[in-house]
């Protein structure tokens, strides 16, 4: 087959093309490291991806080219109508579906170089063990990836309702990764792989992906998440060990070794290690947690609890998944604003793994307009709360149970939290008097200065915004 | 053009510019960050369309075609979240010049 222009001057005019991708693709990546470049950052990588995309089309001895603008138009044309409807509240889901069809396609390349050697078909490139290798690993954690993904946002989406456990699921899962990898090895091994092993092999990795996906709780997908964008950058990186494609292993490994950072920073954020999210459902043995509870629930009325706020000086918000589940960002803020007239100063304390993804309760807060500089981290916010007066609490739970740092034999014992139990006044907006995801229950909500407002989170807040306005 | 102990060094030196790019980062940069890298390996696009360029039966073609589709998915939709999650973010001070 012929190429769109000779061969020699494309393969230059590409290598040069890719080198400049993963020169833009670094540099973007660097500016989203700062919120005041990070807008800049995604448009010079989307330059980079952009010219990259252009300039593969003149790779020597491509053929299928209609075949391959209509997959585009309908691979980004669909992503991009989704893309601009989602909404900020979906945003975790919509992010686990995208990388997964990354993961699927790193997957697809691996199966069209197996199929090719399996096939032995004239002019097919022949790999060694090594390149094989790297096909293999990269299908299998792409094909991981891609079902995982899926069934990460299927939970997320509330299309999948319940956690799936069974006794002995780690063992077949165990069993199934081995078969997986041993299968993988002899398609390694044999050279000319049969039809039968390529399909087993990506078969059984989809079933590994679904496996080992259901059984992960909701509070633990911001650690799923970004595991499966390292998992896909990872396979991206093989895939371009063995298509010899510089910009694919640069971008795959940087992502891939971003991710793992980011997953492991979220599963310290839990205090957990990533084995413990992965292969331990949370919760099982918690139930002894609910001793040593003294106290009772007092609840306020939503009147009461906003001339607190009116007349506080200062008031520390903690939103959570609560929050998000009511939409009620935007309200949050305008009870927060009408308080910032008043003179009290508001802060917002986010915990690291508050939510449904990694910095989930950021996004919401920056949709309903918050500016960034009043939103704080945990680190920065800790030592603050000696001198609030009210912490409000909107639909967060296990992130500001004060038994992480007291009780040892709490399963969530150790975990960094958000000391609002230090605040003057607790205020919590809570949906019912139901424990949190983990079945824990919370001394913060039995302490002397809590107060429990029941309500929708929208639903409070606007009735929190009718108080302050009345308090004058 | 990638060979041997020159793809190793690849991979190390990609791997420590991944890591030293984000490490520090704080919480509230995490999305964009996440959502960036995500969009990033979007570049499997371009593997893709290699893979279903080079196809020649109609099952490598139809695996190239679900290929090119996954990964346009994956780059374009990347992008498209990210950037509408940024021009999100906005500190006070941007917020005066704004409204002023």
């Amino acid at each position: 087959m012929q190429g769109l222009v000779p061969a020699s001057v494309a393969t230059v005019a590409i290598d040069f093309s890719y080198l400049l991708v993963a020169f833009l693709f670094i540099m973007g990546l660097k500016a989203m490291s700062s919120p005041v470049t990070a807008r800049r950052g995604i448009v010079v990588a989307g330059v980079g991806m952009l010219i990259g995309t252009l300039m593969s089309f003149l790779y020597p001895g491509m053929g299928n080219f209609p075949l391959m603008l209509v997959a585009i138009a309908v691979g980004g044309g669909l992503a991009w109508w989704s893309g601009r409807i989602v909404a900020m509240t979906d945003m975790p889901q919509m992010i686990a579906l995208y990388n997964g069809m990354g993961g699927g396609a790193a997957a697809a390349i691996a199966a069209v170089e197996l199929l090719r050697m399996a096939s032995g078909a004239e002019g097919a490139a022949q790999h060694g063990p090594v390149v094989t290798a790297l096909a293999a690993a990269g299908a299998f954690i792409g094909a991981v990836s891609f079902s995982g993904s899926l069934i990460a946002f299927g939970k997320l989406q509330g299309l999948i309702k319940r956690s799936f456990r069974f006794k002995g699921q780690q063992f077949v899962n165990l069993l199934i990764t081995a078969a997986t990898i041993g299968l993988g090895a002899w398609i390694v091994a044999s050279g000319h792989p049969t039809m039968q092993m390529v399909v087993g092999f990506f078969a059984l990795a989809l079933v590994l992906g679904v496996t080992m996906t259901l059984p992960i709780g909701g509070a633990d997908m911001p650690v799923v998440i970004s595991l499966y964008n390292a998992f896909t950058g990872l396979a991206v990186a093989f895939e371009g060990f063995v298509l010899e494609n510089a910009a694919m292993i640069i971008a795959g490994i940087v992502v891939g070794s971003a991710g793992t950072l980011l997953t492991q920073l979220m599963a310290k954020a839990m205090n957990r290690s990533l084995a413990n999210v992965l292969f331990s459902g949370f919760g099982e043995g918690a139930a002894v947690a609910a001793e040593g509870v003294t106290g009772a629930l007092k609840p306020i009325e939503p009147s009461d609890a906003g001339v607190m706020m009116a007349f506080a000086q200062k008031v520390i918000v903690i939103p959570g998944y609560g929050m998000a589940v009511a939409q009620a960002q935007h309200k949050v803020w305008e009870l927060c604003q009408l308080l910032i007239d008043k003179g009290v100063m508001v802060r917002f304390a986010i915990h690291p793994v508050a939510g449904r993804m990694p910095g989930h309760m950021n996004v919401l807060l920056a949709e309903a307009g918050v500016p960034y500089d009043l939103i704080s981290d945990l680190d920065e916010i800790n030592a603050e709360f000696d001198t609030a007066d009210v912490a409000l609490v909107i639909g967060a739970n296990d992130v500001v149970n004060p038994v992480a740092r007291t009780d040892k034999s709490s399963p969530i014992y150790g975990m960094p939290i958000l000391n609002a139990d230090k605040a003057k006044n607790v205020l919590v907006i809570k949906r019912g008097q139901g424990a949190g995801f983990s079945g824990i229950e919370n001394h913060l909500f039995y302490l002397d200065n809590t107060r429990m407002v029941y309500g929708d989170a929208q639903k409070v807040a606007a009735e929190l915004i009718q108080a302050v306005k009345a308090a004058g | 053009m990638i060979d041997g102990f020159l793809a190793l060094y690849l991979f190390m030196l990609a791997a420590f510019t991944g890591h030293e790019i984000i490490s520090r980062v704080p919480v509230i940069l995490h999305t964009p960050l996440m959502s960036g890298s995500n969009f990033v390996h979007g570049i499997v696009l371009v593997g893709a369309m290699v893979a279903l360029g080079r196809a020649d039966t109609p099952l490598e073609q139809v695996i190239g075609f679900i290929g090119v589709v996954l990964g346009a998915g994956n780059a374009v939709g990347g992008y498209v979240v990210t950037e509408r999650m940024l021009q999100m973010f906005k500190s006070s001070g941007q917020k005066k010049k704004e409204s002023a």
